[in-house]
């Protein structure tokens, strides 16, 4: 931006939101810096934050705190950020009618304690901590539960949005039950703020379980795993989660975590343990790394993928990755849900772009061949360079025109998302 | 006008003819005469000669969907019975500007497959395989004719169903509960269709063919699969649907509890929702319902209940115990008189028959009714309930509360004697009046029948101008020329200003006066 039209810019945010700031080196989008910071305190502000966008002609990356700006691709360019911290209000809870309704930039912490008073939870685990509904809405970020209670699609019920040219819209509403018009919330879960702001979010909760445990057992190969997973989720069991977890050293552990009542839950401990054979045993709490994205281990950024595929795609998958890594000596960590064919992988840091691009196209192939699909959800700069991160995406044509309405001028968040959307 | 109309005695409509405002939604014959032919050489060509109908007799057949109040004959009937044979035609309908209709089994209570007397309406009754049933996935690929209860039928044999249950399920298909987002008494637990479709193959207004999800969640890119579920046939048509399959419980334990009053009812129904068990179903029927179920199907339900409340536990065995323990105490907490368990499969039968029936079983005790169906917070039930009830007091329109207590979706049944002049009005006026009491709780208007025709003027008591524009937004993409069930869910279209392809008239709506280009 050149200083007369920044300052241009700066004048009229500063009249739509209180604060206004020049941007500084943290506020680098995946390495693309903005010009401009604006933290509205409402849905109201933001409409008014985006009018204003929209007449100087920014370009907008929304933001929660951050956690997840590196995921997807680089935007094109950023001008402005606005900053939801400052909506961090969690603004009812409903405890008889199990609903909770928060502004976009609440910690997804604070809702659970919100609900937690009452006994209840949003059915959502934290695999970014410090994440906020936001920023787990717009990359449609999930854990372990899934198995059990679906994601952040199976859970919002309404969603009030800020549109590009600063229209404010809402869609769904309080109550779990509800088809009346278009299910816009599910349109931006998972649209990595390209479609427009997420402001404020009401959510269906569940009763947290009285009594959790859970059952592991060692597995090492990718049939043996998956053949676990195929026991687990046929038999009478109800897993709240199955997850794999598979070390560079080929050593694995399957884990299922069972939720309930006391006495139900140790009735299904002890037939799980004898579903899953040798060496399984029960614990009360969750084994290490339970539902923590492989590539957060360390503290250099490594590349992180998300793998998905049908259930019995789950031996091909697992092998395929393993193979790809080993071919090229990379030492690799999966954990993910097998109970629903959905893993992450982590290829260290240091890995060399070839090895990375080669494991991706390698593993994508057969991702693909059993219905699922292969994405590059962070890594280094130079990964994200020279692999294609979100891969081919069918319907491709239609997210673009879905786009086209929503932001014909390519303001929010260009680039980051499928296809250079 | 609003909600269902059902007619004990007669299959005629029950207020005379369509109401005006339905004129503007469903076209006028004649209008595009040419573009019809046109379709219907496309159709002939590539479908059987049964596949394609147009003699004005047989066309009426199709002239209502389960909201029989309201009624207009397609110009045309095509029914393929492949996805190309569909995409050819609805190509035919995008090239000649001729709007299209799907239609499944025509169960639907909202008027969403109500046909244009300009537009083609498409059968996808042909469209009856299930093509896979997988276990190892726990899913099954099927055309969207398959009737809904087939699925379950087919993956029994495996150990698995498909959860989804609208008390049409014996007829109803797949592809019309994917347009209407159907609900079902076991969605408490289980989830409305949007969480069991976890793919589909779409044929879009424009006739292309698109993959939307598949076997495997999470699908990169935007969750179209998810606007496209429920959006009333306004996208496209689904010509498969991958479907979850749900473990067959280990348990099942179906409770009939009765109650002196609604009010006791709807308090147990609370503190069960509170302990944090989560029952499969929690369903409410009051005296009215009661009395009209043991008319038409002697279900047994208990003397002088006030209501009863028809409660299903399952999962494993070892925690259904624990919840049907924490259930009896909740109920006799709360005033139940009589808490019976079905012991077998027949008598489970028995009790959901009761359930099950209650809407046609209203036929026994009044010549006509309106089914509505609205959405309320589980807490305002006592106060909505004592609501509806002073409505019916005060109108003296007589209201038989059917309703899936546990997730606030009510189906209240407004009474009437279509030979009594001035019964209809004042049964449309109780009907319209309860939905707004929804809405005035925070509630919405339709909870699993679906706008259609039906609601679509009541679409803006519940969401402003600019969130219908948004969701318009969405249609236009996928629709620029709105062709695909053209009049449903919006009362006001949306033009949709430059769209790729060149259109060669002028919009049709704004060619009708209806609308201004902007």
């Amino acid at each position: 931006m050149t200083t007369t039209s920044l300052d241009a810019a700066r004048t009229a945010l500063a009249s739509a939101c209180a604060e206004v700031t020049d941007a500084g080196p943290d506020d680098a989008v995946d390495g693309v810096s903005p010009a401009l910071v604006a933290r509205p305190g409402s849905t109201a502000e933001t409409a008014e934050v985006l009018r204003a966008a929209a007449s100087a002609g920014l370009t907008v990356v929304p933001r929660g705190r951050g956690t997840k700006l590196s995921w997807g691709r680089p935007p094109e360019r950023v001008d402005l950020v606005v900053d939801l911290s400052r909506m961090s209000a969690v603004i009812d809870h409903s405890a008889g009618d199990l609903i909770v309704e928060t502004q976009a930039g609440a910690l997804l912490s604070d809702v659970q304690s919100t609900a937690a008073s009452a006994g209840q939870r949003l059915a959502l685990d934290e695999p970014v901590p410090g994440s906020t509904i936001g920023g787990v809405l717009a990359t449609n970020s999930s854990g372990p539960i899934r198995v059990g209670f679906g994601t952040a699609r199976d859970l919002l019920i309404g969603a009030t949005v800020v549109r590009a040219d600063g229209v404010l819209a809402k869609a769904g509403g309080r109550v779990v039950k509800n088809v009346a018009g278009y299910d816009l919330g599910k349109l931006v879960i998972g649209s990595f703020g390209t479609l427009a702001v997420i402001t404020e979010a009401v959510f269906r909760l569940h009763p947290v379980p009285p009594a959790r445990a859970y059952v592991t057992v060692p597995f090492g190969t990718a049939t043996d795993a998956a053949r676990l997973v195929q026991q687990v989720v046929h038999a009478q069991v109800v897993p709240a989660a199955v997850e794999v977890d598979w070390r560079p050293d080929g050593a694995g552990t399957l884990g299922v975590q069972l939720a309930g009542t006391a006495a139900g839950v140790q009735a299904r401990v002890a037939a799980a343990r004898q579903l899953l054979g040798t060496g399984a045993e029960a614990a009360e709490e969750a084994p290490a790394g339970w539902g923590v994205l492989p590539w957060r281990d360390g503290a250099e950024q490594a590349t992180g993928l998300k793998l998905t595929c049908a259930l019995s795609g789950l031996a091909p998958v697992l092998d395929a990755l393993r193979r790809a890594a080993d071919e090229a000596g990379v030492p690799l960590t999966v954990r993910g849900s097998g109970g629903v064919g959905v893993l992450y992988a982590a290829l260290p840091a240091d890995t060399p772009v070839e090895a990375v691009a080669g494991v991706v196209a390698r593993t994508r192939a057969v991702c693909t061949e059993h219905g699922g699909s292969l994405v590059v959800l962070d890594g280094p700069p130079q990964v994200k360079a020279a692999v294609d991160t979100w891969g081919p995406v069918p319907a491709i044509d239609l997210m673009r025109r879905v786009k086209g309405q929503f932001d014909p001028e390519r303001r929010l968040a260009p680039g980051r998302f499928v296809g250079g959307i | 006008m609003s909600g269902t109309h059902g007619t004990a005695t007669t299959a005629g409509p029950v207020l005379g003819d369509t109401p005006p405002e339905a004129t503007s939604a469903t076209g006028e014959a004649g209008d595009n005469s040419a573009g019809i032919a046109a379709v219907g050489r496309v159709a002939r060509a590539v479908l059987p000669v049964t596949g394609v109908i147009a003699d004005p007799t047989q066309l009426r057949t199709y002239e209502c969907d389960g909201l029989a109040h309201y009624r207009v004959t397609p110009a045309l009937v095509v029914l393929p019975e492949t996805t190309e044979q569909l995409a050819a035609v609805v190509r035919a309908c995008a090239e000649h500007g001729v709007p299209f209709v799907a239609r499944g089994s025509g169960t639907g209570l909202s008027g969403g497959a109500l046909p244009r007397a300009d537009g083609v309406l498409l059968v996808t009754s042909r469209m009856r395989t299930i093509r896979e049933v997988r276990r190892a996935d726990q899913r099954a690929v099927v055309e969207p004719g398959v009737i809904n209860l087939d699925v379950t039928r087919a993956a029994t044999p495996e150990g698995y169903y498909y959860a989804p249950d609208p008390s049409s399920q014996q007829i109803c298909s797949i592809g019309g509960n994917l347009a209407e987002n159907s609900g079902g008494a076991h969605c408490l637990k289980y989830g409305f269709t949007s969480n069991h479709v976890l793919g589909t193959e779409l044929v879009t207004p424009q006739g292309d063919v698109v993959q939307l999800g598949g076997l495997a969640p999470d699908a990169p890119g935007y969750d179209l699969l998810g606007t496209v579920v429920g959006s009333e046939g306004t996208l496209g048509i689904a010509t498969t649907a991958t479907v979850r399959l749900v473990r067959l419980p280990e348990e099942v334990r179906t409770l009939l509890v009765g109650f002196a009053t609604t009010d006791d009812a709807g308090a147990a129904t609370s503190a069960i929702i509170g302990s944090g068990v989560l029952p499969a179903a929690i369903e409410m029927m009051d005296a009215l319902a009661i009395e009209a179920a043991e008319a038409a199907v002697h279900c047994g339900y208990p003397d002088g209940a006030g209501a009863v409340l028809v409660i299903e536990l399952d999962g494993p065995a070892a925690e259904v115990a624990h919840e049907y323990a924490e259930v009896e105490r909740l109920c006799n907490a709360h005033g139940a008189f009589e808490l019976r368990l079905a012991i077998d499969a027949t008598e489970r039968a028995l009790i959901w028959r009761g359930r099950k029936s209650a809407f046609a079983a209203v036929g026994r005790i009044s010549p006509d009714y309106i089914v509505q169906d609205g959405v309320i917070p589980r807490t305002a039930l006592p106060e909505v309930l004592r609501a509806i009830a002073e409505l019916s007091a005060s109108s003296g329109v007589r209201v038989a509360n059917v309703f899936h207590a546990g997730d606030g979706n009510l189906h209240p049944l407004v009474l009437f004697d279509d030979a009594e002049p001035g019964a209809g009005e004042a049964a449309e006026k109780v009907s319209g009046a309860i939905l707004d009491l929804c809405i005035s709780h925070g509630g919405a208007i339709t909870g699993e029948h679906g706008v259609g025709v039906d609601k679509a003027a009541y679409m803006p008591k519940m969401f402003t101008d600019d969130d219908l524009d948004t969701m318009q937004l969405v249609r236009c993409a996928f629709d620029p020329d709105n062709i695909s069930n053209p009049g449903k869910i919006f009362p006001t279209p949306r033009l949709c200003g430059e769209v790729p392809g060149k259109r060669k008239h002028a919009h049709p709506l704004v060619q009708a006066g209806l609308a201004d280009a902007f």
